[in-house]
């Protein structure tokens, strides 16, 4: 009976699967639509055994599980296929068909291990079933096939034994294969695949790069945002179907396994973002209906069930709250961490882009500095001829002085506006002078880089500073920008190529750690041992994958650094970044006070910095706490004099505060 | 924090109403842009009459900045009740135009009946006098330092005049009426790139007769020079009381001191101001051939 059986079962739940393939693929396609290339499907097995699995395998035991599972599952429904399927009842297959199921249900014995408490970040509903299907479907899967291998008696196909049997099997088989079309739990499968093979940025799994430094870090080879076409008919995104068809794909390849939630700075601090929960907004704002079959952790301070979507209706207010997008730091942790490679933070810039653009609803703040932004050139609505007030006694050269080129253009950023991070400026003006740099400065030629303006969404005016910008730096002759802002270092290096302006952009950690290599600066060893931490920011690290530079420069003072445990790719976001310093959504806590807290444990007095953002933030923590010092300001505290000193100039003075 | 856009209260006018917008400066940069007061004027208008309210500047359609800066306005066209996109009525002049008597013959022909403009704009042409003139010329009334409308009907319009320190006057004043909307209404609503994209800048044909096109004589004889802040007068505190300290420099210019004049004849109330601001020391006592006419 079961012989008969079984065929018209496989058949039918493939059958089955397939209708609701094509309709989960005519959701996707609701997006903006781009040209199909389906030999890009050929790049998928590389994609997910190389690029994916190299981010699943920082959990271990995961990676191994997810192997057995996965491996076990698609071999032996391969060879059902083969052998019930069409009938070639080989004793071999059988026997592979045997093994394939077994490492399968060791894999779902892991699985259904881990699911007996689900850690907080996991969600249940489905999922939980999801972990009981797997067993049916691999013991069903092993049971049916003991016959082919002589174990069993061929007779186990008739009486009650089969009926049961068989019944088990349906079950592994609706979760397995039909619900993979359907939108269940398995359409991960499905439509994680698709993603792999048409993902928005192709750069990150490129392997082979002309660019040298491409690979350093895999996080980080494709952080710059795409430009939005100014002339188009609606600017940014209002509802679902506005996203590219890519993105709606990439929406539905989520797998709810909450690491994006785990290391939310905005989550972590109770303010109302969980990027797993945006990601299924999504996909309820695609497919239609409400969220209340949603069964993971919720944003903080809003209910599950309340709000509703649908591919044409707006995506604001009614299935995502703005707070919950004006929340994002852009620090990218959630998309470092996704296993699924979906790109969050582009489908909030993509939200955002429409509430400033369209509607003209940037939280005030924001708002303000937006108006700044387009009426001086700089967020806080100054002069920008007192660019360079802090520099008065410095006399550093202008580059339209120097019409011949100079090897350094430093690029000031808003922090020259900063009394605190003038102090920062000033040491790493006395660092250039003491490595006899030659270099210069735009002075009031310089404007804002753009990033603040283009991650609140206003993209009119990024381009805008971007185009002005460009123009002025192609008047100048520079071999390269060094600059003490990770943003600027970001927007210059990494996005303005889109409006053409290729430029090669160092960080001043970079540029400060070529200094001790070439032995250009001397520095005397610390007077008192001292444990310092490094924080690393997210534009610097995540973005641009510049790990390395800050920590070899501490080296070189001697210092010992004792790594937070969230550090390096890991770093928590000092809650600064996209613009959340302006918006400031209320929350239980303060970023920067959970990330001093990270800085605390590790028992340092001095945490490290290279942003002045992170500078910004981590002093607004109460005292008392550690001390926080740019690594410009060290390293300009330990110099001691060389004998080339290429430039001689005031910077003796130093540390007064302009 | 989305602004609370359709207030409540919204006093949904049933006249057709305009504000009159000019070229802004920045004060630190000095580029063009939307003038903050004209700006408030803008806001009111919206949220008075929604996308019904439409827009007008006499300007120098030549004048590459002036797109940028009418469309800093014509982005203030969102979270109305209808999605129609602000339109924008350019009357177009030299630059040494008076824009007086081409904005009066506009509001004439349009049938407006309420004009909302900054009560202090911030360069050239749009001075502040520019309502005290139109007002003058087309014998409409004036209201002046307008915080808020509360209402407004065929007839008249309710408005809240500010005076210091936060004090308001109810006023109810007749129509047709030009309203000169002070510093402290309410913010204008963030100006978003696509509304401005949209927003129609009609540059509407000048029929003035040509006896009346003129060169703005006043102009030409005025000095121009960077805006000062206005001199603060000192206060000298005596208090030991925290309560007086604070409530002395919460204080704008304290009205004490002053009296209260009724039914004099223009020239008698004429004389009590000069003689005033004489004491006040802000006009000269020499010159009193210059105070003439009232």
């Amino acid at each position: 009976m079961l012989q008969t059986l079984l065929p018209i079962l496989i058949f039918a739940a493939l059958l089955v699967g397939a209708a609701g393939a094509c309709r989960r693929i005519r959701l996707w396609r609701q997006g903006q639509r781009t040209p199909m290339v389906w030999r890009r499907l050929a790049l998928m097995p590389k994609r997910y055994l190389n690029d994916l699995h190299h981010v699943v395998a920082r959990d271990k035991a995961i990676a191994h599980t997810h192997v057995a599972t996965a491996g076990g599952y698609v071999a032996a429904m391969a060879l059902a296929l083969v052998v019930h399927g069409f009938g070639w009842r080989n004793p071999i297959l059988g026997g592979l068909l045997l093994a394939a199921s077994l490492v399968m249900f060791i894999g779902t014995v892991a699985v259904n291990l881990r699911r007996v408490n689900p850690p907080p970040k996991l969600s249940k509903g489905p999922w939980q079933r999801l972990s009981k299907s797997l067993i049916a479907y691999s013991v069903g899967m092993f049971l049916i096939s003991l016959p082919l291998v002589g174990v069993a008696p061929t007779a186990l196909g008739g009486g009650v034994l089969a009926i049961v049997l068989a019944a088990v099997l349906v079950w592994g088989l609706l979760e397995m294969v039909v619900g993979m079309g359907w939108g269940g739990p398995m359409k991960h499968a499905f439509a994680g695949s698709f993603h792999l093979a048409f993902h928005r940025r192709p750069e990150r799994f490129d392997d082979n790069h002309a660019d040298v430094g491409h690979d350093v870090h895999r996080g980080s080879r494709s952080t710059a945002l795409f430009p939005l076409d100014l002339t188009a008919k609606t600017l940014g995104v209002e509802k679902p179907a506005d996203f590219q068809w890519e993105q709606l794909l990439g929406f539905d390849a989520c797998v709810q396994c909450g690491r994006c939630q785990n290391v939310c700075p905005a989550y972590a601090a109770g303010q109302p973002l969980n990027p797993k929960k945006l990601i299924q907004d999504m996909i309820v704002g695609m497919a239609g209906g409400s969220d209340a079959h949603y069964a993971g952790s919720g944003y903080p301070g809003i209910d599950v069930g309340k709000h509703h979507g649908g591919p044409s209706e707006p995506i604001v207010p009614q299935l995502v709250e703005a707070q919950t997008l004006w929340a994002c730091t852009t620090c990218r942790a959630c998309v470092e961490e996704c296993p699924m490679m979906i790109e969050h933070v582009d489908a909030i810039v993509d939200m955002r882009r429409f509430i400033t653009l369209e509607k003209g609803e940037t939280p005030e703040k924001g708002a303000a500095a937006l108006d700044n932004l387009i009426a001086t050139d700089n967020p806080g609505g100054l002069d920008n001829a007192s660019r360079l007030d802090w520099a008065a006694d410095l006399e550093i050269p202008r580059i339209k002085d120097r019409p011949e080129g100079v090897d350094v253009l430093l690029w000031l950023g808003d922090g020259a506006f900063d009394m605190r991070n003038q102090r920062t400026l000033r040491s790493l003006v006395k660092i250039l002078r003491a490595g006899g740099v030659d270099f210069a400065v735009l002075g009031d030629e310089e404007r804002d880089s753009g990033d603040v303006a283009r991650r609140l969404g206003d993209e009119a005016t990024f381009q805008r500073l971007a185009e002005r910008n460009i123009a002025t730096l192609a008047r100048y002759r520079f071999a390269r920008i060094v600059t003490a802002d990770p943003h600027s270092f970001h927007v210059l290096g990494r996005e303005y190529s889109a409006f053409g302006g290729d430029y090669r952009v160092l960080h001043h950690s970079t540029f400060i750690a070529e200094l001790f290599d070439g032995g250009r600066i001397n520095v005397a060893a610390p007077t008192q041992p001292e444990t310092v931490t490094y924080h690393d920011p997210c534009y610097l690290g995540r973005y641009n994958g510049e790990f390395a530079a800050p920590r070899q420069v501490l080296a070189a003072l001697g210092l010992e650094v004792a790594e937070m445990e969230r550090s390096g790719y890991r770093s928590r976001c000092c809650g600064g970044g996209g613009g959340a310093a302006l918006s400031d959504v209320p929350g239980r806590a303060r970023i920067p006070d959970m990330r001093m807290e990270d800085v605390r444990t590790t028992g340092a007095t001095t945490v490290a910095v290279a942003c002045p953002q992170c500078t910004a933030m981590l002093e607004g923590v109460v005292e008392p706490r550690p001390r926080i010092r740019d690594l410009a300001e060290m390293v300009a505290d330990a110099l001691v004099a060389t004998a080339p000193a290429a430039t001689v100039s005031s910077s003796t003075r130093e540390e007064e505060p302009a | 924090m989305p602004q609370p856009d359709a207030k409540a209260p919204s006093p949904r006018a049933e006249v057709k109403a305009v504000a009159l917008v000019s070229s802004g400066r920045h004060p630190v940069s000095g580029r063009a842009g939307r003038a903050r007061e004209d700006a408030r004027a803008v806001e009111m208008g919206l949220s008075l009459a929604g996308a019904d309210l439409s827009l007008v500047h006499a300007g120098d359609p030549e004048d590459a900045s002036l797109r940028e800066c009418l469309e800093g306005y014509l982005g203030m066209f969102h979270g109305l009740d209808d999605e129609r996109d602000g339109a924008l009525s350019l009357l177009p002049m030299q630059a040494g135009d008076d824009a007086v008597p081409l904005l009066a013959a506009w509001l004439e022909r349009s049938g407006v009946q309420l004009a909302l403009t900054g009560q202090r704009a911030e360069c050239g042409e749009g001075s502040g006098m520019v309502g005290y003139l139109l007002a003058e010329r087309l014998g409409w009334s004036i209201a002046t330092g307008v915080a808020a409308i509360e209402r407004c009907d065929a007839r008249s319009v309710t408005v809240l005049q500010a005076l210091p320190q936060g004090q308001r006057r109810r006023l109810e004043v007749r129509l047709p009426c030009l309203i000169a909307v002070d510093s402290v209404a309410e913010a204008p609503r963030q100006s978003a790139f696509g509304p401005a994209r949209r927003g129609r800048i009609d540059t509407v044909d000048d029929r003035l007769p040509a006896g009346e096109k003129r060169p703005d004589v006043a102009n030409v004889d005025w000095q121009w020079q960077p805006a000062r802040a206005r001199p603060k007068r000192l206060k000298v505190v005596k208090s030991t009381n925290a309560r007086d300290r604070f409530k002395a420099a919460a204080a704008k210019s304290s009205a004490s001191g002053g009296q209260v004049l009724t039914d004099l004849t223009p020239e008698q109330a004429a004389e009590k101001l000069i003689d005033y601001l004489r004491a006040e020391k802000i006009i000269a006592d020499t010159g009193e051939s210059s105070a003439g006419e009232s």
